[in-house]
Formats: structure tokens, sequence, C-alpha cells
């Protein structure tokens, strides 16, 4: 039976790996290659470099750290993080990469996708989506969708009140109706009047293969994936979707894999610093009864 | 020497670093003629089953690996590799493969909940002993990614099936000197390298034989 996969996500910058809160007060966490390895060691199931760099100068040193990762580690590996056009795409994959993830070039020109799905093939085509909760009518999201075509503009959506999502995330999200997911970029600072569950209907149309979902409203609380927007987004496509955002226990990750409905877990702190192991994690879904590698 | 046959489709450099790390240096072939001085042969791909065969017969390779093989020497194909080993493809559309292997290549039937491409670890289930699988057995992962599977005509050449859903598929094939992998060992960590490495010492043995 296929596995419930565990990706560990190293952020990246200037060749090496960093830690911050929100880009902020980034310290020294080592060298990329030794840090990859060790995570390999205790069991993840791919990787994710995130370039938080990612200006133009600076891409020949993600491209050495991807070889370099690749001469020791045999697993799938992920680049993300100012991918704009195939060039960018083609000298990642020939330095050892497998996956690259867009994020903002693919909003900003959708047609992007569907190149490079064609030119690479949908297997290394990760699209990123980083939803955040918008009241209905906000004007911000309202202008960013004037030149959106309509199926793709967000829809107003009334906001459970009962049920296990409803409970959980009226406590946790205090909206008093008619909140949508409003897809964001530039960082989570920016709407686009994109509805998440329409656009990652787009995404596959055009050929992405997998997609990595960051719930704006989740990431950094360490309280737990949005279980309610990965599984909407989850049931809303056939190709797999990776939770990611508000990691903080093995427990956030059983609920993405089981309640979330998602095929992977991202999360980057909790094995960063040491809270828990890949291999503990594993261990916690195991024992109650997620198929995970070990 | 083992060779990676380069025609255009994907990423081999995973593939050599693989081998590289098993200390069994293998070299891009960008030639058929280079073909005939090779002790072993890699057909790797990914992408598209279509664009992979046009790939082929454009380079010149598809009578080079006739002939190869004729040659009674290993060949190992992985992933898309394995597909364009069989008669035909289903993949948008009807596309001939190289016909090595009598079956075809079918996608995953939708099922409720199951989700399309096969992406990540998956399990053997070993069904017949081979040199490639030494010391690999039931239950061991392995890392796919892929939409469309071989289905052989002959079952006696599936060597592991592998399970998406209700759907149990031929993960690994075997037919005299002809093996081949649904999952990419390269990327495959220990289980994978030490598919590589039986697949390299296949092709010891046969050079001394």
């Amino acid at each position: 039976m296929l596995a419930k996969r565990i990706i560990p996500c190293l952020d990246v910058h200037a060749g090496r790996v960093v830690k911050g809160v929100n880009f902020l007060n980034l310290r020294d966490a080592g060298d990329p290659v030794h840090v990859a390895a060790r995570y390999e060691a205790e069991g993840a199931d791919e990787l994710v470099f995130l370039d938080i760099t990612a200006s133009h100068e600076q891409r020949d040193i993600i491209l050495d750290v991807v070889s370099r990762t690749s001469e020791v580690c045999f697993m799938p590996l992920t680049v993300g993080g100012g991918i704009r056009n195939l060039e960018d795409i083609r000298r990642l994959l020939k330095a050892g990469c497998d996956k690259v993830s867009i994020n903002s070039a693919a909003v900003k020109d959708p047609q992007f996708i569907k190149e490079a799905a064609l030119r690479f093939g949908s297997q290394c085509i990760v699209v990123n989506l980083d939803p955040k909760r918008v009241p209905a009518g906000d004007p911000a999201a309202l202008a960013a969708a004037e030149s959106l075509p309509e199926e793709l503009r967000v829809s107003e959506r009334p906001v459970p009140e009962e049920g296990s999502f409803g409970t959980r995330f009226h406590a946790k999200y205090p909206t008093a109706s008619g909140v949508y997911w409003d897809v964001h970029i530039n960082g989570g600072r920016k709407p686009t009047g994109l509805d998440a569950v329409a656009w990652a209907r787009e995404v596959e149309r055009l050929g992405a293969g997998e997609i990595v979902l960051t719930s704006m409203d989740a990431d950094g609380t360490k309280d737990g994936f949005d279980l309610e927007i990965t599984a909407a987004i989850s049931n809303a496509v056939q190709i797999p979707v990776i939770a990611s955002g508000g990691a903080g226990h093995p427990q956030h990750l059983y609920e993405a894999v089981t309640t979330g409905g998602a095929s992977a877990a991202l999360a980057a702190s909790i094995f960063h610093y040491g809270e828990y192991t890949i291999a503990e994690s594993k261990d916690y879904l195991a024992e109650r009864g997620v198929v995970v590698r070990r | 020497m083992i060779g990676i046959i380069d025609y255009g489709m994907g990423n081999l450099r995973s593939v050599q670093k693989a081998f590289e790390h098993l200390g069994t240096p293998a070299e891009f072939v960008a030639s058929p003629r280079e073909l005939q001085d090779l002790d072993g042969v890699i057909l790797p791909g990914v992408g598209a089953f279509r664009d992979a065969i046009a790939e082929l017969r454009r380079h010149d390779f598809v009578s080079a690996i006739h002939d190869y093989v004729a040659c009674g020497r290993p060949l190992l194909g992985i992933c898309l590799g394995q597909q364009l080993l069989f008669d035909r493809s289903y993949e948008d559309g009807e596309y001939e493969g190289l016909g090595l292997i009598a079956g075809d290549v079918i996608r995953f039937q939708s099922e409720p909940g199951l989700k399309i491409p096969h992406m990540g670890w998956n399990s053997l289930e070993v069904t017949r002993p081979h040199p490639l699988l030494a010391e690999i057995s039931t239950g061991d992962y392995v890392y796919f990614v892929h939409s469309y599977h071989v289905r052989p005509t002959d079952e006696n050449v599936v060597l592991a099936h592998t399970r998406h859903g209700h759907q149990a598929f031929a993960s690994i094939v075997g037919q005299g000197n002809i093996t081949a992998t649904q999952f990419h060992p390269e990327k495959s960590q220990r289980v994978g390298l030490k598919l590589l490495q039986n697949f390299a010492e296949m092709v010891s043995a046969a050079v001394a034989s």
C-alpha cells in the first residue's frame, strides 16, 4: 500500500540552512548537504529545499547545493523559491533535483505550469498554494480578482458552525461568516482573488503533478495544519496534496494525512529543533494505523 | 562498462550518481553504435510515452536496442524505460513500443479517493526469485511516480507486484536478460541502491561467463 510521506523542509539562504521566524532573525543551522543526509538517515521520505534568497545572482548557489546533495541522498529532492521560467527548471533538474515547486510565477502566468509540465513531465511540476482565510468582500481581494476568469474567482461560502471542522475552526479562526480561502502570493502578503479550491482544480488541469498546500493562517503557529482547507483541496483534486504549515506535534501530522486526506505532511521546525525526530513521528503514525515507510 | 541510454528524455544524472556511489561507474550513451561495446545497458525515462518512443526512433536506438538484447547481455529499464519495452501504450492515444516484452501499458483506473499519479513509497510483493532481487524482499519500500503501468501478457515475467488502491500491477519484470522496474531505484535509498548493485553484479557475471 502507498505509504503516507513525511517531508522535512529546509530553508536555504546563501547556501546555508537557516532558521527564523517570518524570514526575520535568520540563524545558521548548518550545511544543507549534512542536514539532508541526517534526515535521510532518520527516514525522511523526500526533501524540500526552499531557496529563500532566490535572487538572480544567487541561483548558482542552490544549484551547487542540489548537486552535492544528490551525490549522497538517494531520494526525491524538490526545490522551490524564485522559479520563474523553463530555464530555471532545466538547470535545477540537471543539477540533480527531481521536482520543482512553483508558486508566484504560476499565479502570474498559469500557462507556465502547462509549458513546464509538457516539457519536463507532470511528475516534476509541483505547485505551491498559499491560501489564507479572508472575509468575503475583502476589498484587496476583490480588486485583485478583477482580471481573473469568472470560474477562478472567490465565492462566498458559509463557515460550518457544527461538526468537527466547524467547532474546531470557529474557535481557532473566529470569523462570523462568509470567509473563503484566498490564494496569497509574495510570502502570504498579497491576496490574488483566486479561490484556493478552484485554483487547485485549475493547476491540476494545467498539468501539475502535485500540490503543496501551505495555510497562511496555520503556518508558524505549531497548533496544527488547517485541516478544513487540506480536506477541501484533497477532495477537489486527484493529484496528491502535501499538507504544510502548522505542524508542532506528531499528532498534527497524523491529522493531516487522515482527517485532512493529505498524501504527505511537510514540516520544518519540529524536526529542525529536534523536538521530534522523523523516526519518532513515523512511529507515532504507525501506532495509529497509518501506513508509513520505516 | 554499464551505459545509460541518453535520448534526451529526463534526468539521467541521478542514475549515474547512484552507480558512482556504488563504485560502478556508468557512462551516458548518446549514439546507438556504442551499445554493442557495453556490458550492461540502462534504459531510463520520464515524461510521456509518445515523446520517448519518438526520441528513441529519431536517435536510431530501436534496432540497436533489439540487437543488444539479442546478444544476451543485461538490460534494465527504469520507470518509463520499463513501459517502453512493451508492445504498446495507451497513454493519450495508442503508441507502439519496443515490443521486447509482450503486453501493453495502461492507466490506473479511477477509484474513489485514489490519487493519480501514484506518487510516493510503496511496497513490493516479490513473486519470483531473481538475481536482480538478491536481498530484496516482500514489504520493502521503493519510490514510484507514474500514472500508467505495464500489463504483461505472460504473468510469468512478473518478478514483483505492487498495490495502488485495489489494483495490483507489475512493479518489476524480468524476461531472459531483460529486467525492468516501474519505480525509481536511484531514488529508493537502500533498497534501490541494492537493486542497482544487483544489476551491476549480473553484468559482471555475464561478462565472466
